[in-house]
């Protein structure tokens, strides 16, 4: 049985990037706040000393900071005719584990979406007409706009010090930047990376095809700042040892470093680590919360009562925690009624693997965001009607690592071990880049989330059943953006290139993309969305849900910048919610 | 506590007070602007620092402090009747700041600094007092007598005193400014910044002719604070020193060690024109310190050693210039903690970290982690004299043996 502890205004799980600014945010108005994290506290000095955070075998290989699966996993297959199977060892994508969440471990491409990709449904029938959507598709509009959001990206951008290049300022274009991308108020806050040879080539051989490129939004910042709460970052160092790993420069944003050392010194604020939260307490109609159960380490449960709940998990744990309380109704194929797990999408990978003659790249002198990019075929930028497919791909030459374990790219058709296998690494280390094509995946009626009928976690509660594979549309996208790739890369002087396509069903075992989107999607109809275009329950009120799992679809991008500027428009709503508790959209 | 209780021990006090017939005005306990004007006395004062145990209960004592006579254990002073200061009067109290002497006329050591705060007014005396009774009593007996043979005597005290203690008042100095003359107060009574700040004779008393010349307490240096360009504040401005008493930070330092405590606690909530005055008197008091000797040349077999690991360990976030960078690693060329004669803080804080203070303006707290697992006595000694004489610093080298013996003593004291 629960022990019942004192009532705090806001109940907050899960503290990553989206509940540590809320929890600072409102802990700074005189709110009673409780964060509630179930892995440990991470602190950069303390936890990414510099002499050990370089640790590839530690962090990169052995997954020292992420989930384990032992405290929570997936099943998952690829679609519902198929049994669903555990995810024994995180592969596709790594959820974090502890205080910061995947804002320690990102890589740091900080984008904004295309004022295109939220009504993205609309402008395409508009465009080119409804026959253009693909087969099973449950696209939506999202329910705010890019005007909407524009301030809340700003002020994102400004806690983050985001190093980067504007391309529009209030519609006037800014040469060096993205000509694409929707007009902001200002530039970035920081000037961008220090570029390396590759992505100068990349630079100049795309130029000179018309396309547009610009040095990539990086959260790896370029020169010391201080935030708004104060906080200071240092310059980035390039040692490349950024996605998978906490910064030990200070360099890199992450809760850790942007908010965190103020959000501690707000006296009504506290964190409680080591707690799983078990489910949100809804009140006996089910119409309000009252709080949340969780189990600490040693195993004891507490009722935690509260008066508003913020569920700030990673995306996918979001998805879960609805379902196990009760919040919304699951989503059925079957039927295409219900919402909670509806709209599961991922992100695609494709692109060229350019191999040089003579070149000299010093991959090792990177970082997780260092690169140039172009979105000349991102979102709507071009004519889609000859290709027969939705969507589009921000494409990059970058380096994010050249790290020893991992990193030793070899052409196709070498050996996997042996003295060849060295000849061909050493040979091809310094020599080779990529022209790489992040896309978007657009939400079906067959992708998406629910609790498994069978596989339960130690807490004796069901797993998350994942249901998902590309489809047709996404893999046409992708193969047409890897072509995109490998005419850069021989304009980029390659000798040789390789085109990496995507072809046959998802594969959970590879690392792709931590990207997971959708399952609490936001809307304007709570018939086709778990939330309100504030982030708000359309079930429960005071239950607000943050992160990409309030994503209608995915974007050619990160998701990172967009959950950040969510996270700022949503907590505008939220003080309006506390002003007068009630639904801020009537149905 | 209760209401209750509370009102219990302030009629008992005031019983007390009216029973000993006080001969002077006694400040009213319940007077808000007293009390809230001792409240930023006692922050003034630090007496968090010694009186709290980290995690504790705010001024309920036990904290052990660390002398070269042994361990003494700091007292309860919340108004506590059985084991703090709830029974004490206001002459009580006055008393124990002037005289270092408890009601009955027992000894207290000087590890409480009565000798600075015998300059406080007895009016400041007063509102510090009605501050502390007007906090919650915390029943927290501590062991008082944990010294060992012979200092465990307190009668000792008094052949102490009657060499090292000068009771006496304040007394401002009519040729110089109000605001020097503020800091004087501030600094020379209840800031109590010499018992750090000034070196201890055999018999643990401040060696007043050496006044703020630098100490080494608990392993750190703690520098020169006299107005000398070379180890002491010369280079520093006015706002220098009050940016850094309020935020922790100046263009070349970061607070840490027992200062971060000192800017934590007391420092960075004081009002700026305290700060200021603080500063105003330490740049104009004058200068004493030793003449700064050559830099060891560059060809030095020690500099070229140290260059190497100062490059491939230091340099990605001091810069190969030594330069830092604002507001997260210190500047290393001209920062008078690296050319302090004393090479404590500079070799603790490679062997086993430190981490700067957090304060309103600058939370971030950066800390520099321990290198103390993969470097030796020589590889540091040799970054530590590389980084006293490069980039125009320039002090005495630092030996092997110097960094072993230090080694000993802080090992596993991170931060």
């Amino acid at each position: 049985m629960a022990r019942r502890l004192p009532r705090k205004d806001v109940v907050i799980v899960g503290l990553g990037w989206t509940g540590s600014i809320l929890a600072y945010e409102l802990s700074r108005s005189g709110l009673e706040v409780v964060a509630l994290e179930r892995g440990p506290w991470r602190d950069t000095a303390s936890d990414f000393n510099i002499g050990t955070a370089a640790d590839e075998l530690r962090y990169a290989v052995r997954h020292d900071i992420f989930l384990r699966p032992k405290q929570e996993t997936l099943t998952m297959r690829n679609n519902p005719s198929q049994t669903a199977l555990p995810i024994r060892k995180w592969g596709s994508f790594l959820p974090g584990n502890g205080v910061g969440g995947a804002g320690v471990h990102w890589n740091g491409q900080t984008w904004r979406f295309l004022p295109d990709d939220f009504r993205i449904r609309s402008h395409m029938i508009e465009r080119y007409g409804e026959a253009i959507l693909p087969e099973g598709n449950q696209i939506q509009d999202w329910p705010v706009s890019y005007e909407d959001l524009e301030p809340h990206y700003d002020k994102f951008e400004r806690v983050a010090g985001i190093s980067g290049k504007a391309g529009n300022i209030k519609g006037e274009v800014q040469p060096g930047g993205n000509p694409f991308e929707g007009a902001r108020e200002r530039d970035y806050p920081t000037p961008p990376m220090r570029q390396g040879y590759a992505q100068e080539l990349f630079t100049k051989a795309a130029s000179g095809m018309g396309l547009h490129p610009f040095p990539r939004p990086s959260a790896n910042i370029s020169i010391a700042y201080t935030n708004p709460y104060g906080c200071s970052m240092a310059p980035c160092t390039y040692c490349g040892f950024c996605e998978r790993f906490g910064c030990a420069n200070y360099s890199k944003a992450s809760p850790q470093t942007c908010v965190l050392p103020a959000l501690v010194r707000e006296p009504t604020f506290e964190a409680r680590t080591e707690c799983e939260v078990m489910h949100v307490n809804l009140s006996g109609d089910g119409k309000m919360a009252t709080g949340v159960t969780y189990v600490d380490a040693s195993g004891e449960e507490w009722e935690q009562p509260g008066d508003l709940v913020l569920i700030c998990a990673y995306s996918l744990f979001n998805v879960r925690l609805l379902l196990l309380s009760g919040i919304g109704r699951p989503f059925d194929p079957a039927t295409g009624e219900g919402v909670v797990g509806r709209n599961y999408a991922y992100q695609t990978g494709s692109g060229s693997t350019a191999f040089f003659e003579d070149a000299k790249f010093n991959p090792f002198a990177a970082a997780g965001s260092l690169g140039a990019a172009l979105d000349d075929y991102n979102s709507d930028n071009f004519d889609h009607g000859p290709h027969g497919f939705v969507g589009g791909a921000n494409i990059t030459c970058a380096y994010t690592n050249g790290r020893p374990i991992l990193y030793h790219p070899t052409p196709r058709g070498t050996p996997t071990w042996g003295s060849a296998w060295k000849k061909a690494v050493h040979d091809t280390y310094q020599r080779v880049t990529t022209v790489g094509a992040q896309g978007s995946v657009m939400s079906y009626r067959n992708n998406y989330l629910d609790l498994d009928p069978t596989y339960k976690d130690p807490l004796g509660r069901p797993l998350m059943r994942m249901t998902f594979d590309y489809q047709d549309n996404e893999r046409k996208m992708a193969n047409w953006m890897a072509d995109r790739c490998d005419e850069i890369a021989k304009a980029m002087g390659a000798k040789t290139t390789q085109i990496g396509r995507l072809v046959g069903p998802w594969s959970v075992v590879p690392y792709q993309t931590t990207h997971n989107t959708g399952g609490t999607i936001m809307g304007s109809d709570p018939r086709t969305s778990v939330l309100n275009r504030y982030l708000q329950s359309w079930d429960v009120p005071n239950v607000f849900v943050t992160g990409a799992s309030a994503f209608p679809q995915n974007a050619g991008y990160n998701p990172t910048g967009t959950v950040g500027a969510l996270t700022y428009w949503a907590l505008d709503a939220i003080f309006d919610y506390l002003k007068s508790p009630a639904p801020l959209v009537q149905p | 506590m209760t209401g209750l209780r509370r009102a219990t021990t302030l009629c008992g006090a005031l019983a007390l007070v009216l029973l000993v017939g006080a001969e002077r005005a006694i400040a009213d306990p319940d007077t808000f602007t007293d009390v809230e004007r001792g409240k930023a006395l006692a922050t003034a004062g630090d007496c968090t620092a010694c009186h709290t145990v980290p995690g504790g209960r705010r001024f309920a004592g036990g904290l052990a402090l660390q002398t070269p006579f042994g361990v003494i254990m700091t007292p309860n002073i919340t108004p506590d009747n059985a084991t703090g200061i709830g029974s004490w009067s206001a002459d009580d109290f006055a008393r124990a700041m002037h005289e270092g002497r408890r009601p009955g006329g027992t000894f207290l050591y000087p590890a409480f600094p009565y000798p600075y705060y015998t300059r406080v007014t007895r009016k400041d005396l007063d509102a510090i007092y009605a501050y502390l009774r007007s906090l919650a009593p915390v029943d927290n007996r501590v062991n008082r007598n944990t010294l060992p043979f012979p200092f465990n005597i307190r009668l000792s005290m008094v052949g102490w005193n009657a060499l090292f203690f000068k009771p006496g008042a304040f007394v401002p100095d009519p040729k110089r400014s109000d605001e020097f003359n503020r800091g004087a107060y501030l600094v020379e009574g209840l800031g109590h910044c010499g018992a750090c700040h000034t070196p201890f004779n055999a018999f643990g008393a401040g060696k007043n002719e050496r006044y703020l010349e630098g100490n080494q307490i608990d392993n750190w240096t703690v520098p020169n604070i006299t107005n000398d360009p070379h180890v002491g504040l010369g280079k520093w401005s006015v706002d220098d020193i009050v940016q850094y008493l309020k935020t922790g930070q100046s263009r070349t330092s970061l607070a840490s060690g027992p200062m971060k405590d000192v800017v934590e606690n007391s420092t960075s909530k004081m009002p700026d024109a305290d700060l200021k005055a603080i500063a105003v008197y330490l740049k104009e008091r004058g200068a004493a310190g030793p003449s700064a000797p050559a830099p060891l040349p560059e060809t030095d077999a020690r500099m070229q050693v140290g260059q190497a690991i100062f490059v491939d360990s230091c340099a990605a976030c001091h810069t190969r210039a030594g330069a830092g960078v604002e507001h997260m690693f210190p500047k290393l060329a001209g920062n008078v903690i690296a050319t302090q004669d004393d090479p404590a803080s500079l070799i603790r804080i490679v062997i086993a970290g430190g981490r700067a203070a957090s304060t309103d303006e600058r939370p971030t707290a950066p800390a520099m982690p321990s290198l103390g697992f993969r470097l030796s006595d020589e590889q540091i000694a040799a970054v530590v004299t590389y980084v006293r004489n490069s980039w125009g610093n320039a002090a005495s080298p630092v030996s092997a043996e110097t960094v072993k013996a230090l080694r000993g003593r802080v090992a596993g004291a991170g931060d």
